[in-house]
């Protein structure tokens, strides 16, 4: 059956790549195909037991798990095949992949590929944390498959460490299972996610301790307790038996970055900066135009709702462009402005570049950008030689979506650069 | 013969974390006991390693000097690799180094090559080693620490924590415990060991295209230096630090050596910028007031103490097998060569080799960043030697050792060894 003509192989089965295949399909392209390494599509919301989910898509309230169901069933229903408990090894150039399945290695291969593939939380090793190394130290998305697939607990009295929207689902995740968080955690002088989650852990009696700092993880086979700092300098032990690191999502890009397609992260300042996803134009094309992105591949992090619509968008300006209608072909024309970011407290500006012809009516709508910390003053969008073009007040936080309008920055642009900075 | 081992997995103390680089030994102390068994090994494992299907990628060396200082010690450095025997070493201008390693920062001045140098898998080859000795015969125990014994008429009783061992011969390899057990069972010992700390840093697997071969630093006197190295798993890792410290068991990482390994190697090799960590490690290495290492024969009693083995272990094994069995041998002890030994096969987790993901009837991938299969678990948590903790079941299949740590498999991993550790990886409302 793989020996057919594929015209879209997506990679990754969660809410964008199942929504991109649903549009493909409606767009009449004949045959699409999506990959998922996991033994059912569905993606993250598989592992999230809890509401809300499909509001947007369905109109209806659903648990994750149900939500993941639904969208493999209206996958299907389009006509979408899926291909579970299969990985893609390796990404070439034109749109070849070589996958693996139990029945081996296979090369297979499309007129496009859109990447789908979703975003991770930071693990223990790369937010440098000091201490030993013991059992008990998980990430959300761990803890979440545990609990909600396999009906385990890796520990009973952990800390939580992070308060982004994920940091709450998890509380709720531990209470489904008896487990009693001990202390949830936040360096920041505020709880990251938005009002009124910030009452949650109140509600849900687990001590928020603000402007506090993990220090290093103790223990010598299982996690004993954590060393934790406060903003002046004082340190104290909280005893505990897991360590949860909540957040600091970041694209899930292993095959873009040991591949050959460019990536987004920057050196600003000295500091690295980026979402970590491919670079992209408006339609989520990447630097090789055999390759699109959708989701939250594309930048970390928003919500299942958000990246279903994106893969619907991407969907459809793949099919366009199968159907040669997609302007601006970089290979073709060699021409696009170049989105930048020249401040380190910009984390991101997402797409990174337009391809022109701007078509105003078909294309990512919004630039995204989010930011390091919380920042006050004016947003501003500069030529390649400093005139402004655009520019905002900006009153924001850490992990906050602030979207600019592409319409605003390319008009009458025939290339050439904007650079994003806060003045 | 027994191997007895206090963890629950073999290599779960000095030999838990190391550079994975099989020197040529042409940095050695000249004349000493390390470099010879360096050598030994060196030869041995060249010699056996197609055969057991392990990995030997020969990707050269070069020591590079960043200061003119470090330059000044390179001629040194090369007449004493020359001197080891290691004649192939040769004294190479910053702008030939840079046409080798083109992603190299261009601060470095010289450099010395050393094309012997090769990476190897630092625990298939040990687990290999030790399979091969079981399926010839030998036994192993784990969980089983030493606490004392006694020699009479010829004939030991080692006591320990899993009931007491007769036999006639005692190799003392117990790394970073080695003083302790020789002094507990013998009561006297020749060297103290002062555990030196390593740490290291993984970058993500597409750092490991900025490098070809290693890049080795140009030694103190304390210690090898910072290394820049691609590994047989296809990332590329820098470290170790040396860091004197009392405990034994300490393995623990810290922020400050951590982030300083990183500016070294972002400042060698600055495309490592914009890489992810993808691991930290620490290891200790069971160093003692002597440089060489401390192997040494109680004739009357027995005895062989095989201690001190600091850093260049991996690479010595085979060599101090010989040396020790030479040892043996000269106390009278004789033992016919095996008429038709087996030969086992290595596990194969080199990125390059025929990893088991390659071939049809794996089941599932469980680890998707290391691409580690169900069959590979299941057969890693069978056997004599099957894993009994995360640590062990790490080492023989890199299970969880990638990018994510675990994000996306855990709670398969955690179902699957269900039964299997000591330290489960989770319990359910079912579990006894």
């Amino acid at each position: 059956m793989m020996s057919n003509k594929i015209d879209v192989i997506i990679i990754g089965g969660g809410p964008s790549g199942l929504s991109a295949g649903v549009e493909l399909k409606r767009a009449g392209v004949a045959r699409v195909v999506v990959l998922e390494r996991e033994p059912q599509a569905g993606g993250i919301p598989r592992h999230c037991g809890h509401p809300p989910f499909g509001m947007r898509e369905f109109k209806w309230i659903y648990t994750g798990p149900q939500y993941a169901r639904k969208l493999v069933k209206t996958a299907v229903e389009a006509g979408v095949e899926i291909r579970t408990l299969t990985s893609v090894v390796e990404a070439l150039p034109g749109g070849k992949l070589l996958v693996t399945s139990d029945n081996g290695v296979e090369k297979i291969s499309a007129q496009r590929v859109i990447y789908a593939t979703g975003v991770r939380e930071t693990p223990r090793s790369a937010r440098i944390i000091s201490g030993s190394r013991p059992l008990g130290v998980l990430n959300t998305g761990a803890l979440q498959s545990m609990v909600y697939l396999k009906h385990r607990r890796p520990f009973k009295r952990p800390v939580i460490v992070g308060t982004e929207l994920v940091s709450f689902s998890a509380i709720q995740t531990c209470r489904h299972m008896g487990i009693r968080p001990v202390a949830m955690i936040e360096q920041a002088a505020r709880v990251t996610a938005r009002w009124p989650v910030g009452l949650f852990p109140m509600l849900m009696r687990v001590p928020l301790h603000l402007n506090t700092r993990l220090v290093s993880i103790k223990g010598d086979k299982r996690v004993e307790a954590v060393e934790v700092e406060n903003a002046s300098r004082e340190r104290r032990v909280i005893e505990c038996d897991g360590v949860l690191l909540t957040g600091q999502f970041t694209p899930e890009a292993t095959l873009a970055r040991c591949g050959h397609l460019e990536i987004d992260a920057p050196s600003v300042g000295g500091s690295i900066r980026g979402s970590g996803g491919p670079v992209v134009d408006q339609y989520g094309r990447c630097s090789d135009p055999a390759y699109f992105a959708a989701g939250n591949l594309l930048r970390p992090v928003e919500t299942a709702g958000w990246s279903w619509n994106e893969g619907r968008q991407v969907g459809r300006w793949v099919a366009d462009d199968l159907a040669g209608d997609l302007a601006g072909d970089p290979l073709v024309t060699g021409e696009n402005i170049h989105i930048t970011i020249a401040d380190p407290i910009i984390k991101f500006a997402m797409p990174q570049k337009i391809s022109l012809p701007y078509k105003p009516e078909r294309g990512m709508k919004h630039v995204q950008l989010r930011f390091t910390d919380s920042v006050k003053g004016t947003l501003v969008a500069e030529d390649g030689q400093g005139k402004v073009m655009w520019q905002c007040s900006l009153n924001t936080h850490r992990e906050r979506r602030v979207l600019v309008p592409v319409a605003g920055l390319v008009s009458e642009r025939s290339g050439g650069e904007i650079v994003f900075r806060v003045v | 013969m027994a191997v007895v081992e206090k963890a629950s997995d073999i290599l779960d103390g000095a030999s838990k974390a190391n550079s994975a680089i099989l020197h040529t030994g042409f940095d050695a102390p000249p004349g000493s006991v390390e470099l010879t068994c360096i050598q030994d090994g060196y030869r041995e494992y060249r010699e056996i390693y197609a055969d057991m299907g392990l990995v030997l990628e020969e990707t050269g060396a070069f020591v590079v000097g960043w200061s003119d200082e470090e330059v000044a010690k390179l001629e040194g450095i090369l007449a004493k690799a020359h001197g080891n025997g290691v004649d192939d070493c040769s004294l190479i201008s910053a702008s030939e180094l840079l046409r080798h390693e083109p992603s190299l920062a261009d601060h470095a001045k010289a450099a010395i090559t050393v094309p012997g140098e090769c990476l190897i898998d630092p625990w298939s080859a040990p687990y290999a080693y030790l399979q091969q000795a079981l399926d010839n015969g030998a036994e192993v125990f784990v969980s089983c620490t030493v606490t004392g014994g006694e020699f009479e008429a010829g004939e030991w009783r080692i006591a320990t924590s899993r009931g007491s061992l007769r036999t006639r011969q005692v190799i003392n390899c117990a790394g970073l415990y080695g003083d302790v057990v020789d002094e507990d069972v013998l009561g006297v010992t020749d060297f103290h060991i002062t555990p030196r700390k390593g740490q290291f840093v993984v970058f993500d697997k597409a750092a490991s295209s900025l490098l070809n071969a290693v890049i080795l630093p140009v030694p103190t006197s304390r210690t090898k230096g910072v290394v820049l190295f691609r590994t047989v798993f296809g990332n590329l890792a820098v470290g170790p630090t040396a860091e004197d410290q009392d405990s034994r068991d300490d393995a623990s990482s810290d922020k400050a050596a951590i982030e300083m390994l990183i500016a070294a190697g972002v400042d060698k090799l600055p495309g490592l910028a914009n890489m992810p960590v993808t691991a930290v490690y620490a290891g200790l290495r069971p160093a003692t007031q002597f440089q060489d290492y401390q192997i040494s024969a109680d004739a009357a009693r027995n005895w062989i103490t095989v201690g001190g083995i600091r850093s260049t272990g991996l690479s010595g094994a085979l060599g101090i097998g010989q040396y020790v069995f030479k040892l043996y041998s000269q106390s009278g002890a004789k033992h016919p060569a095996i008429a038709d030994p087996v030969v086992p096969r290595a596990k194969v987790l080199a990125q390059s080799g025929p990893r088991d993901w390659k071939s049809a009837g794996y089941g599932e991938i469980v680890c998707h960043c290391e691409l580690v299969t169900a069959r590979e678990i299941n057969k890693a948590l069978s056997g004599p030697l099957a894993a009994r903790s995360l640590q062990g079941l790490k080492r023989q299949t890199r299970v969880t050792m990638g990018r994510c740590q675990g994000f996306f498999c855990s709670a398969r991993l955690a179902e699957i060894t269900t039964g299997h550790f000591d330290e489960p990886l989770s319990e359910g409302d079912d579990d006894e």
